[in-house]
């Protein structure tokens, strides 16, 4: 895989809050603050992991990355072109180029439409393809994602879960895009459908130069296809880094518990392992706790971490934490491997 | 060796559908210990909660049937049980947990009336007693301020909390065995973490046994003593847990284990999947049902299907024609 030094999305304290609306004349009065000022650079080539447990803002990110929603401030670049500034007509060229799989193959897909009309859709709405130029692209499509073209007058109902979520890969694909957003693509699929999608993803990624932001709960598959990872919580990014390094040496509080918390399909590993258990819930994003939001469930926060918010500071090359106690973790850390040696 | 608890043998059951008969359980017997967990491990549609709900008849009649298999529990068998004998032990004797916390509570129920339902009805608990033993349990599986929470209604708990009331409530009667059928797979790692380690704490407090049914290998490394593994209305692999994850020996188990993604194991390589789909049970199989997607299929795969026999030692049940070691038929 070549991972060029050019970066194709940039993220600028991108914000997406959604106003709550109360009493009868529907007067606001809050916000759920589902994004609350992020940003990260994905290079061209690369896939980046965004992790994080229901409700951090995930999902909200890959969609406000898309113009689905209208980002209530900040900017997104994809190609050094600012697409929070483009008009509608403007954004729909570059739709070509950006693109999105979702998380559930059974909702995303029409059943009243073919599987051949599915994958035809985008062709004829962006006039790309026309007469037999679009049955034939169909027909290259199904076989990059391994399914057979004479199933092209099915209906989705007649198709597996695994199936589904290739047509909804073939759709994605059908526009030569540069850059796709995975919305959590395997998590409605059985274990062994989903080595099936994930090597799919990467065998394309390679064949056609993709990028993906791969956004997941799955932590051991995010490790698997990203080369770097984002660590989302309550809407802000709390640690990023290369896969290596945030799954060897992670250093925010929240990414350490979050990593403990991975069932090991290794029953010896309990035995030597002690699992970090956070207390309570993960507060709401309509009101989230002053100062660094993990404080309430943080094993470290004192007193000083209710009055600041922390900002996501490079620790290391290419190491990015918010955490206001990250000295006293890595001088911590540092002790510990020198009391090893 | 500890008491035998439960004994299933040759269950079977079936759903009619206008599409035809789907042989969903196809003659499985399983076994479980007093104090013992079982963890049963399977895909989507392989019968594993079909079994489970089979056994406290719990399905659906019509268009399930139980078309024939014995469950000894206590001496008694559930499956031939009428209708108010089999409720005597529902709740009482062996709890149950689902696995969508939403849909499982009453949603115009308060927790409390709900959780003061089995105390009402097993126990024949005052209504003052079973308010004040709800409030223990609750605190019990660590739900904060629970006199209060109990006047609360589902929607005003969390995810992870409800569950925690599932657990109390399949627990409150203390019985002897829980079936968890998928507690975990609708939370948040770092809830399910919470919810493993109480489940793990609560069987150490009061000693019942335990069959956990999850899809996800490494939770049931983290809370199995035994592996029972299904495939297509089958049980093919049955073994302790770390002879099951350190040798496994029916092919689909060694597929599993082979496709997921190593966390603590170093560079990127390509996942090994297992080609083709899950079977359709409309048939009862003759043949193994994994011979379709096998790589260690022989000719004997397609014309019988192998019974689920101790191999190597009497713990260790596998059903295959094939040593997987050396590529030959046993």
């Amino acid at each position: 895989m070549s991972i060029g030094n050019e970066t194709l999305v940039r993220i600028e304290d991108l914000v997406m809050h959604f106003p709550i609306y109360r009493g009868v004349i529907r007067r606001q009065v809050g916000a759920v603050r589902a994004v609350d000022g992020i940003s990260f650079e994905i290079q061209q080539g690369e896939t980046l992991g965004l992790v994080g447990e229901s409700g951090c803002g995930k999902t909200t990110t890959g969609r406000t990355i898309l113009q689905l929603y209208k980002p209530t401030s900040g900017h997104v670049y994809f190609k050094d072109k600012d697409l929070t500034q483009l008009k509608p007509e403007e954004m729909r060229k570059e739709r070509k180029d950006i693109q999105m799989i979702f998380q559930d193959p059974y909702a995303s897909l029409n059943p009243r439409m073919t599987l051949h009309d599915i994958v035809a859709e985008p062709l004829i709405a962006f006039g790309a393809k026309k007469g037999k130029a679009v049955n034939e692209r169909v027909a290259e499509l199904l076989k990059l994602v391994r399914l057979d073209p004479d199933f092209s007058s099915r209906y989705p109902h007649e198709f597996s879960g695994g199936q589904r979520q290739r047509i909804g890969i073939a759709r994605s694909l059908a526009l030569n895009p540069s850059f796709i957003v995975c919305d959590e693509p395997i998590s409605a699929l059985d274990v062994s459908i989903q080595a099936q999608i994930v090597n799919l993803l990467e065998d394309l990624q390679e064949e056609l130069n993709l990028t993906y932001l791969f956004i997941a709960h799955d932590l051991s598959m995010v490790r698997h296809i990203s080369d770097r990872v984002a660590v989302m919580y309550l809407g802000i990014i709390v640690e990023l880094a290369d896969r290596y390094e945030i799954y060897n040496n992670p250093l925010h509080p929240y990414t350490q518990a979050l990593l403990s918390s991975i069932p090991v399909a290794e029953p010896e590993y309990y035995e030597t392992h002690q699992r970090i258990v956070l207390e309570g819930n993960v507060p709401s994003p309509a009101n989230p706790p002053s100062g660094c939001r993990f404080r309430t469930r943080c094993p470290l926060a004192d007193k000083g971490c209710s009055e600041e918010q922390p900002q996501l500071v490079e620790v290391r090359p290419g190491h990015f934490a918010a955490c206001l106690k990250i000295d006293q973790q890595i001088s911590e850390k540092e002790v510990s491997i020198q009391n090893k040696k | 060796m500890a008491n035998l608890l439960l004994n299933v043998q040759d269950l079977e059951t079936q759903f009619a559908t206008p599409e035809g008969t789907i042989h969903a359980v196809s003659g499985v017997s399983l076994t479980l210990d007093e104090g013992e967990t079982l963890g049963v491990v399977g895909e989507s549609g392989c019968g594993k909660s079909v079994t489970m709900l089979s056994i406290l008849q719990l399905i659906p009649t019509p268009p399930g049937k139980i078309v024939n298999g014995k469950a000894d529990f206590l001496g008694r068998d559930l499956l031939s049980m009428n209708n108010s004998e089999i409720r005597t032990i529902r709740g009482a004797h062996i709890g149950m947990v689902f696995q969508d916390p939403m849909t499982s509570l009453n949603p115009v129920m308060t927790i409390g009336k709900q959780m003061a339902e089995p105390l009402l009805l097993h126990l024949n608990m005052t209504k003052n007693e079973a308010r004040n033993r709800s409030i223990e349990l609750l605190e019990m599986v660590g739900i904060p301020r629970p006199a209060d929470r109990l006047k609360d209604y589902p929607h005003q708990y969390s995810g992870g909390m409800r569950q925690r009331v599932m657990i109390a409530m399949a627990l409150s009667c203390i019985p002897q065995i829980l079936i968890a059928d998928e507690p975990t797979t609708a939370l948040d790692v770092t809830i399910q973490a919470q919810i493993v380690e109480l489940v793990i704490k609560l069987q150490k407090e009061l000693g019942m046994s335990i069959i956990w049914i999850t899809h996800d290998l490494g939770v049931v490394a983290s809370v199995a003593h035994r592996v029972a593994v299904m495939y297509g209305g089958f049980f093919i692999e049955d073994a302790p847990v770390k002879e099951l994850y350190a040798n496994p020996l029916h092919p689909y188990t060694i597929g599993l284990l082979n496709s997921l993604p190593r966390i603590n194991k170093e560079g990127r390589q390509r996942l090994y999947s297992i080609e083709g789909m899950p079977p359709v049970l409309y048939q009862k199989p003759m043949a193994c049902p994994f011979a379709p997607r096998c790589s260690f299929v022989k000719e004997h795969c397609w014309q019988e299907n192998p019974p689920l026999i101790p191999i190597n030692s009497e713990n260790h049940k596998v059903a295959c024609w094939v040593n997987t070691k050396t590529g030959r038929e046993r």
